[in-house]
C-alpha cells in the first residue's frame, strides 16, 4: 500500500475531555475504494474519532487526515425543520456551489424524490437519516463517512442502505462506515477497526478478524476421534469444545475426507459441520472485559 | 502574490455561495417574517396609531402628552417620517433584531445545521460571513420596507386630513437610513455573536433581551449615583444606539421621551461606538466558530 491508496488516516489520535480520555492514541488507515467498518459499543469513541477526522473537533494530540472532497453524515442528520428535504439540500448545494440537478440526483439515489417537498420536521426518523445520507453523497465525494446510517431505518430501509453502500464501493468510492450493527458490517465491509474505551483494539480484514473457517465434529469414541483429528489438522489445528466435540482448523471442503478417515478408524460420526465464527462472537470476545452491551 | 490573490478570490467565492445559501433559508423561515411583521406593527402603533387617535379624539395618550394638536398632526405628516422611522429603533427594533440574530446563529447549533455544513467541507469562516451577510441584507430590507411603510401611512393621513403633500428631504432620509442601519445592524450582529457564544438560541435570546431592556437601564440609573458606572454606561451598546438616534430626532426635547432615545454622548461618538460594536461582533463570531469544537 502506498500513500496514494490512503484516503483517510489517523496517527496516535487522542482526545481528552477533562480527566476522561475519549479517544486514546488511535492509529487507523482507510484505503481507497474499500468499505471500512468502524466498530465499537456506544460510547467507545467512534463518533469523536470521526469528528476529529472531519475537522469538527480538534485533537488533544496526534493527527488526522481525510481526503477532499468528503461527504459525511455524523451523529444524526441536522437540517432546518421548517424547510422541505429538497430545500434543505438546495441550501447545502448553494454553500458548496452545486447545481440543483445534483440535489435531484441524490434525492433519487436515496429514494426520497417523491417526498422531497415535505417539510423536514414531518419526516420519519428513517427519512431524516436518508436525507442525511443524500447530503453526504452530494458532489460524488471520494470519501463518504457514514456514522450509524441505518439508525431509525426499518428492515427494508436497512437493506436498501446496505445495497447503497455496496453500490458506492463498486463505483470506486470509499466508505467509512461507523456502526454497532455487527451483521451489517460483516456483510458489507472489507476491513474493520474495532474500538472500545477509546482504544483501537484491532484493525484487519473481516476474514482475518473472524479467524478463518473450521470444521466442527462430534464423534465417539472421543479418544479415537481425537487421534484422527490430530493426524489431519495437527496439534495447533484441533480445539476441544465444551459439548465433547472438536473444532478443526480446516477448510469446509475437507469435511468429506475427515468423515471418511473417522469412519475408517471405526469412529461413529454424530455430527460434522463447517463452522464460522461470526463477527459478533469475535467482537464480544474482544470487548468482553468491558461489560458493555451493544444496542440492538 | 498570485497565491494570495487565489486564496482571496476563493474565500470571496465561498462567502458569496454561503450568503446565497443563508439568504435562501432565511427567506423561507417564518421567524424572519414574524420579526418583520412585529416590527411594522410596533412602528404603526407607536409611530402613528396612538398619535393619530390622540389627534382625532383630543385625548392625550402617553406618547403625546403635553403636545398640541398641531404638533401631533406635524408628527403624522411625511416631513416627520425620518424621526418617526428612527424613534423605535434603539429599543424595540434593536431587541427584535437581536432576537433574530441570536436565532440565526444559535439555531444552527440547536438544529445541527452548522455541523452538517462544516462536515461537508464548507469553510467555517466563509459560512459565518455568509450568514452575517444574509442577516445584513435582511436588516437593509427591513429598513427600506419600514421607510416605505411609514411614508405610505403618513401620505394616507396627509390626504385624509386634507394637508398639502410635502416630502422629507433626501438628505434627512439618507441620514435616517444610515443611522437606522447602524443601530439595527449592531443589535442583529450582537445577537448573532451571543447565539454563537451560547451555541444555542434560548440562552442567547434570554440574555440579550435582559441586557438590552433591563440591565442597561438599571446601570444608567446607578450611574447617576456612581461616576465610574456613569462612565461605563457611555460605552454600552444601548447608550450608543440611543444617543445616535437621539442626536438626530432629539432626546425628549420635544416632550415625547421615547424609550431608549438618549442624549448621553454626542452623535459622532455614538456612531463610532456603534460601528466598533458591529466590527467586534463579526470578529468575535468568526473567531469563535473557527476555533471552537463543533459538537
Amino acid at each position: 500500500m502506498n500513500a496514494q491508496d490512503t484516503v483517510a488516516s489517523t496517527e496516535n489520535l487522542t482526545k481528552v475531555y477533562g480527566d476522561r480520555v475519549a479517544v486514546d492514541k488511535v492509529t487507523m488507515t482507510v484505503r481507497r475504494g474499500e468499505v471500512y467498518g468502524f466498530l465499537g459499543p456506544n460510547g467507545a469513541g467512534k463518533t469523536t474519532t470521526l469528528r476529529m477526522l472531519l475537522g469538527l473537533i480538534r485533537p488533544t494530540s496526534g493527527s488526522a487526515y481525510a481526503t477532499s472532497p468528503v461527504g459525511a453524515l455524523i451523529e444524526g442528520p441536522g437540517f432546518f425543520p421548517y424547510l422541505s428535504g429538497r430545500a434543505n439540500l438546495r441550501t447545502l448545494a448553494r454553500h458548496r456551489g452545486f447545481a440543483d440537478a445534483e440535489v435531484e440526483r441524490v434525492l433519487e439515489r436515496v429514494d426520497l424524490a417523491g417526498r422531497g417537498d415535505d417539510r423536514f420536521k414531518g419526516y420519519s426518523l428513517g427519512m431524516k437519516q436518508r436525507l442525511g445520507v443524500a447530503a453526504a453523497l452530494m458532489g460524488d465525494p471520494e470519501l463518504i463517512v457514514l456514522d450509524e446510517p441505518t439508525n431509525g431505518l426499518d428492515p427494508a430501509g436497512m437493506a436498501d442502505m446496505r445495497a447503497l453502500v455496496v453500490d458506492l464501493a463498486r463505483g470506486g468510492q470509499t466508505v467509512l462506515l461507523s456502526s454497532h450493527l455487527l451483521a451489517e458490517v460483516q456483510e458489507i465491509c472489507h476491513r474493520v477497526g474495532v474500538i472500545d474505551d477509546g482504544r483501537l483494539l484491532r484493525e484487519s480484514t473481516v476474514a482475518e478478524l473472524r479467524g478463518g473457517v473450521s470444521i466442527r465434529v462430534r464423534a465417539t469414541p472421543e479418544d479415537a476421534a481425537l487421534a484422527v483429528a490430530l493426524r489431519l489438522a495437527g496439534d495447533e489445528g484441533v480445539r476441544r469444545t465444551d459439548d465433547g466435540g472438536m473444532q478443526l482448523t480446516l477448510p469446509p471442503d475437507a469435511a468429506p475426507r475427515v468423515t471418511r478417515e473417522l469412519v475408517a478408524a471405526g469412529v461413529d460420526v454424530h455430527e460434522i459441520t463447517a463452522a464460522e465464527r461470526s463477527l459478533e462472537e469475535v467482537f464480544f470476545e474482544m470487548t468482553s472485559g468491558h461489560e458493555k452491551e451493544l444496542s440492538s | 502574490m498570485s497565491t494570495l490573490t487565489t486564496v482571496t478570490s476563493s474565500t470571496v467565492r465561498s462567502t458569496v455561495r454561503s450568503t446565497r445559501a443563508e439568504m435562501m433559508r432565511l427567506r423561507a423561515w417564518p421567524a424572519v417574517w414574524i420579526t418583520l411583521g412585529a416590527w411594522l406593527a410596533l412602528s404603526l402603533m407607536f409611530g402613528y396609531l396612538f398619535t393619530y387617535l390622540s389627534y382625532t379624539t383630543g385625548d392625550a395618550s402617553f406618547t403625546d402628552e403635553g403636545t398640541t394638536q398641531a404638533e401631533q398632526l406635524a408628527q403624522l405628516l411625511p416631513t416627520a417620517v425620518p424621526d418617526v422611522f428612527l424613534q423605535g429603533m434603539p429599543m424595540f427594533g434593536g431587541a427584535l433584531m437581536m432576537v433574530l440574530g441570536a436565532l440565526v446563529a444559535g439555531n444552527g447549533y440547536g438544529w445541527g445545521t452548522w455541523k452538517t455544513v462544516f462536515s461537508q467541507g464548507v469553510r467555517r469562516g466563509c459560512a459565518v460571513l455568509g450568514a452575517v451577510a444574509a442577516l445584513t441584507t435582511f436588516v437593509v430590507a427591513t429598513l427600506l420596507v419600514t421607510l416605505v411603510f411609514d411614508l405610505g401611512i403618513s401620505l394616507l393621513i396627509t390626504v385624509s386630513e386634507g394637508q398639502p403633500v410635502e416630502l422629507p428631504s433626501a438628505g434627512s432620509l439618507v441620514e435616517a437610513l444610515g443611522a437606522g442601519f447602524l443601530v439595527l445592524e449592531m443589535w442583529a450582529l450582537l445577537g448573532f455573536a451571543l447565539g454563537t457564544l451560547a451555541r444555542g438560541p434560548a440562552l442567547s435570546v434570554g440574555l440579550g433581551l435582559v441586557w438590552a431592556l433591563v440591565v442597561e437601564n438599571l446601570l444608567r440609573g446607578v450611574g447617576q449615583l456612581l461616576s465610574w458606572v456613569d462612565a461605563l454606561t457611555e460605552v454600552l451598546p444601548g447608550t450608543a444606539a440611543g444617543s445616535l438616534i437621539g442626536s438626530i430626532v432629539g432626546a425628549g426635547g420635544n416632550g415625547d421621551g421615547t424609550p431608549g432615545v438618549l442624549d448621553t454622548i454626542p452623535g459622532t461618538r455614538a456612531a463610532i461606538t456603534v460601528a466598533v460594536y458591529v466590527g467586534a461582533a463579526v470578529a468575535l463570531s468568526v473567531v469563535l466558530v473557527r476555533r471552537r469544537d463543533v459538537t
